[in-house]
C-alpha cells in the first residue's frame, strides 16, 4: 500500500492512499466538523459540513468521501468555510422543528453542538415549521420526523450492520423523509429486528427510545464501531 | 350613559392583559373584566407528541413555576401508565414541590406586593419595586430573596437546575438526593424560618394599617378549591378535592382529581383568551371559586404541621365563626402559612432515608388512554389532562390553571376596588395602583412584570358608549 504526502492547514501529513481526506485530518489530529459520517459505516457526503478547501479546485469537495492525492494541499477552517458551514447549519435547523429545550436529546445532540461550535446564534432563513408526524408504533423506539436531518445513519447502519434493511429514504426535497419496510407504521414492519443500531447511530433526538424524556437520550456509538472490527477484523477492541 | 374604562396594557402576563372597567349610565362602575390578549397554544401544538415529553414541553409554559407544571404532567403521564410511582420518587416530588411553593411565595411576597404595602401605595412605581424595598429595608429585602433562593436551591439539589428542570417523568424522578444536598438544605433551614418570623411579623402590622384594603380588595362571597389529605389536612401533591363556600361549610369534599371534570366547568369569554372555570353543579355567578394559598387554607382544617398549624388558628380568627377567609388582601398572609409549614415539612422530611433510595422510577406501558394530573402550584390548583393514543401520543390536551380558576374573581376584585375609587369620568393614579394591586393579590403571572423596575406598562381608556375616548392615561 502506497502512502500519500499532502498537507492539511500547512501541517504534512502522510497516509495510506486509500484514505479519505477526512482520515487523514483524524490522523493528523486535525478536526473537521461532521455529521452524516459515522464510524464504522460508509460515507455518502450528504450533510456538506465537513466541506474543506483543496488548492487548485475552486469547488469545495467533502472530506468524508474524497481520497488523498499525493500533493494536495487542504484547508480546514477558512472564513469560507465557516460560512458555508453555518449556512448549512442554519438550513438544517430552518428545515424541520429543532426545540432544543424540550428535545429527548438535548445536550447530547451533535447537529446542538455543531451549531454552538460554530458560533450559530440564530438563524437568518425563515423556519419552514413543516407538520411531520412522530411514529410511535414500534414497541421500543420513536421515530419523529421532526428532528430528523435525513443524514441516512440510521439507514446505514440498518442495511450494512445489522443487514435488516428496514430503514429507507423516500421521497424527494423537502417531502424526503425516512420510512420503514414499504412506508408503513414501524410497529408493523415485519423486518425490523429491534436492534436499536439506528437508535444508536441517529446524531439528533429523530430517533429515541420510548419514555425518553428531555435529555434522556445519550447514545454510544463507538458500540457500532465495535461490531464492525469485530465482524470485519476479527478484532474485539472496545475503547 | 354606560360607558367603559379599559386598562390596557395592564402588563405582560405571559404576554400581555387589559382590563376593562364598565360604567352604568349613572356613571359607577358596573362590572369588569380582566382580559388575556395573548394566545400561546400549548393544549394545541402539543398534540402528536408522545406523552413522556410533556413535563419537559409544559414545564416551559413559565419560569416561575416550571416545576408545578412539571409535577403535574408526570403525574398525568402516571395516570397513563396507570402505575403507582416509587415511595421515594412520591416524596421527593413533594420535596421539590415544596421548594416551588416557598421561592414562588417568596418571590410574590418580597419582591412583588411587599413594595406596594410597605413603601405605599401612591409611590410612583420607579420606586414602587424591589429596588425601592431594598433602598428602604436592605436586610428585609436581601432576607426575602435569599429566602426564594432557598426554595430554589431545593429545586436545583433535586432537579440540576433553577428553573426548569426535567427531573420529574412520568412515572417517578430520574435522580434522588445526595447526602451533601440534604446537608446543604438543612443548613438552610434556621435563616428560612427566621426570614418567615419577620415576613409575619411586618404582615400583622401591615393588617393593622390596612384595614380599608382588607375590606375592599377582593372581598366578597365564593366558592374556595384545593387539595386536603382525606382527613381535612392541607395538602399540595396528593389526596383529593374540596370545595367549601363563605360560611365555610363543605359543599363537595374528596372529589376524585381524575374527575374533576365532573364538577368544574370551564366558560369562554369572546374578550379573553384565558377560561373561566366555575363549579358546574352551581354554574356562573353562583360556582365562581377561588383557588390558591387562601382557599387552600380555607378549606384545610389543619396544616398538619405545629408552628404553621398554631399560625392557621389565627389565621381562621380574622372571620367570625367557622366562616371562611374572603378577603382577597389576605392570600398574602395565607402565603406565609404555606410557607411556614412548606419549611417545617421540608425540615421532617429531610430525615427520610428514601430520599437517598435509587428505587425512582416505575415502568410501564400505556395503560389508561386518558390521564389527569393534579398539584397545587404556589398560584392554585393545577390541572393537566391528557388523552393519548394507543401508542402514546397526545390526542387532547386541556391545562387548567390556577390564573385561570381566579380569573371570576380577579374580575370581582377588578370591579369592586374600581367601584371604590372612581369617581366620574376621570381616571386617576391611586386607582391604577390599587388595582394592579388587586390583580397582584392572586399572583397571577401578571405580577411577574408588574413590579419591573422603571414603570408598569399601563394603558386605561374611559370610552363612552358612542366608542369615544373620554380619557385617556398611559404609563410605560
Amino acid at each position: 500500500m502506497a502512502a500519500k504526502t499532502l498537507t492539511i492547514d500547512g501541517k504534512h501529513v502522510s497516509v495510506d492512499e486509500s484514505a479519505t481526506i477526512l482520515d487523514a485530518a483524524v490522523d493528523a489530529g486535525i478536526y473537521i466538523p461532521t455529521l452524516c459520517h459515522l464510524d464504522g459505516v460508509y460515507d455518502v457526503g450528504a450533510c456538506r459540513l465537513c466541506l474543506v478547501e483543496v488548492a487548485g479546485s475552486s469547488k469545495l469537495l467533502p472530506a468524508c468521501t474524497t481520497k488523498v492525492s499525493e500533493g494536495m494541499e487542504i484547508q480546514t477552517d477558512t472564513e469560507r468555510l465557516r460560512q458555508y458551514r453555518r449556512i448549512t447549519l442554519e438550513q438544517l435547523f430552518a428545515e424541520r422543528n429543532h426545540v432544543c429545550s424540550v428535545c429527548v436529546a438535548n445536550g447530547h445532540c451533535e447537529l446542538q453542538t455543531l451549531a454552538y461550535r460554530q458560533g450559530m446564534d440564530h438563524v437568518r432563513y425563515d423556519y419552514r415549521f413543516p407538520q411531520w408526524e412522530v411514529d410511535s408504533t414500534h414497541s421500543l423506539f420513536g421515530l419523529d420526523h421532526n428532528r430528523c436531518i435525513l443524514c441516512t445513519r440510521c439507514v446505514r447502519v440498518c442495511w450494512h450492520i445489522e443487514g435488516a434493511g428496514t430503514l429507507n429514504v423516500s421521497g424527494r426535497g423537502a417531502q424526503a423523509r425516512i420510512i420503514t419496510d414499504l412506508n408503513q407504521p414501524w410497529g408493523t414492519s415485519d423486518t425490523c429486528t429491534k436492534c436499536g443500531k439506528c437508535v444508536m447511530a441517529c446524531p439528533t433526538g429523530a430517533l429515541f427510545y420510548k419514555g425518553a424524556t428531555v435529555g434522556e437520550m445519550e447514545r454510544d456509538r463507538t458500540k457500532l464501531e465495535f461490531i464492525v472490527t469485530a465482524r470485519e477484523k476479527k478484532q474485539w477492541i472496545a475503547d | 350613559m354606560a360607558q367603559r374604562i379599559v386598562i390596557d396594557p395592564v402588563t405582560r402576563i405571559e404576554g400581555h392583559a387589559k382590563i376593562s372597567i364598565f360604567l352604568d349610565d349613572a356613571g359607577n362602575v358596573s362590572d369588569a373584566e380582566f382580559h388575556v390578549v395573548e394566545f400561546r397554544g400549548f393544549e394545541k401544538f402539543c398534540e402528536g407528541r408522545p406523552y413522556a415529553e410533556m413535563p419537559g414541553i409544559t414545564a416551559r409554559i413559565c419560569g416561575i413555576c416550571p416545576v408545578s407544571h412539571l409535577l403535574a404532567s408526570a403525574k398525568a403521564g402516571d395516570a397513563i401508565m396507570a402505575v403507582n410511582i416509587p415511595p421515594a420518587a412520591d416524596k421527593l416530588r413533594r420535596l421539590m414541590n415544596l421548594g416551588q411553593i416557598i421561592q414562588s411565595h417568596a418571590l410574590s411576597f418580597f419582591h412583588l406586593s411587599a413594595p406596594d404595602f410597605l413603601l405605599g401605595w401612591d409611590v410612583p412605581p420607579a420606586q414602587r419595586n424591589v429596588f425601592g424595598l431594598i433602598a428602604a429595608n436592605a436586610d428585609l429585602a436581601r432576607a426575602g430573596i435569599r429566602l426564594r433562593q432557598f426554595g430554589q436551591e431545593i429545586i436545583a439539589e433535586l432537579g440540576g437546575q433553577k428553573i426548569h428542570p426535567a427531573w420529574a417523568v412520568p412515572g417517578g424522578v430520574r435522580n434522588p438526593l445526595t447526602e451533601a444536598g440534604r446537608d446543604r438544605i438543612r443548613a438552610w433551614l434556621p435563616e428560612a424560618y427566621a426570614t418567615t418570623k419577620t415576613a409575619f411579623d411586618l404582615f400583622k402590622k401591615t393588617l393593622e394599617t390596612h384595614k380599608k384594603e382588607v375590606q375592599i380588595f377582593g372581598n366578597f362571597p365564593s366558592l374556595f378549591m384545593g387539595l386536603v389529605e382525606p382527613d381535612g389536612t392541607w395538602e399540595h401533591h396528593g389526596g383529593n378535592l374540596r370545595f367549601t363556600d363563605s360560611s365555610g361549610s363543605i359543599i363537595a369534599d374528596q372529589v376524585d382529581p381524575q374527575k374533576y371534570y365532573e364538577c368544574i366547568g370551564e366558560s369562554v369569554q369572546s374578550s379573553s383568551y384565558l377560561k373561566s372555570p366555575y363549579y358546574s353543579p352551581l354554574g356562573i355567578p353562583d360556582g365562581m371559586y377561588r383557588v390558591g394559598p387562601l382557599a387552600r387554607l380555607n378549606v384545610a382544617e389543619q396544616m398538619g404541621t405545629p408552628k404553621a398549624d398554631a399560625e392557621l388558628k389565627k389565621f381562621k380568627k380574622l372571620t367570625r365563626g367557622d366562616n371562611a377567609v374572603i378577603s382577597s388582601f389576605h392570600y398574602h398572609y395565607a402565603r406565609l402559612i404555606e410557607i411556614l409549614t412548606a419549611i417545617e415539612r421540608v425540615e421532617a422530611t429531610l430525615d427520610d432515608a428514601d430520599l437517598l433510595s435509587e428505587d425512582l422510577r416505575a415502568d410501564a406501558g400505556i395503560n389508561s388512554l386518558r390521564g389527569v394530573g393534579v398539584s397545587e402550584a404556589p398560584r392554585g390548583t393545577l390541572f393537566h389532562d391528557y388523552t393519548v393514543d394507543r401508542n402514546g401520543l397526545l390526542q387532547k390536551i386541556n391545562l387548567i390553571v390556577a390564573t385561570g380558576q381566579n380569573n371570576l374573581a380577579m374580575n370581582q376584585t377588578v370591579a369592586q376596588i374600581a367601584r371604590h375609587y372612581v369617581r366620574g369620568h376621570k381616571i386617576t393614579e391611586p386607582m391604577l395602583n390599587r388595582v394592579e394591586h388587586g390583580i397582584r393579590c392572586y399572583d397571577p403571572c401578571l405580577s411577574c412584570s408588574t413590579h419591573a423596575v422603571g414603570q408598569m406598562p399601563l394603558h386605561l381608556q374611559l370610552i363612552g358608549p358612542d366608542g369615544a375616548v373620554l380619557h385617556e392615561l398611559v404609563r410605560g
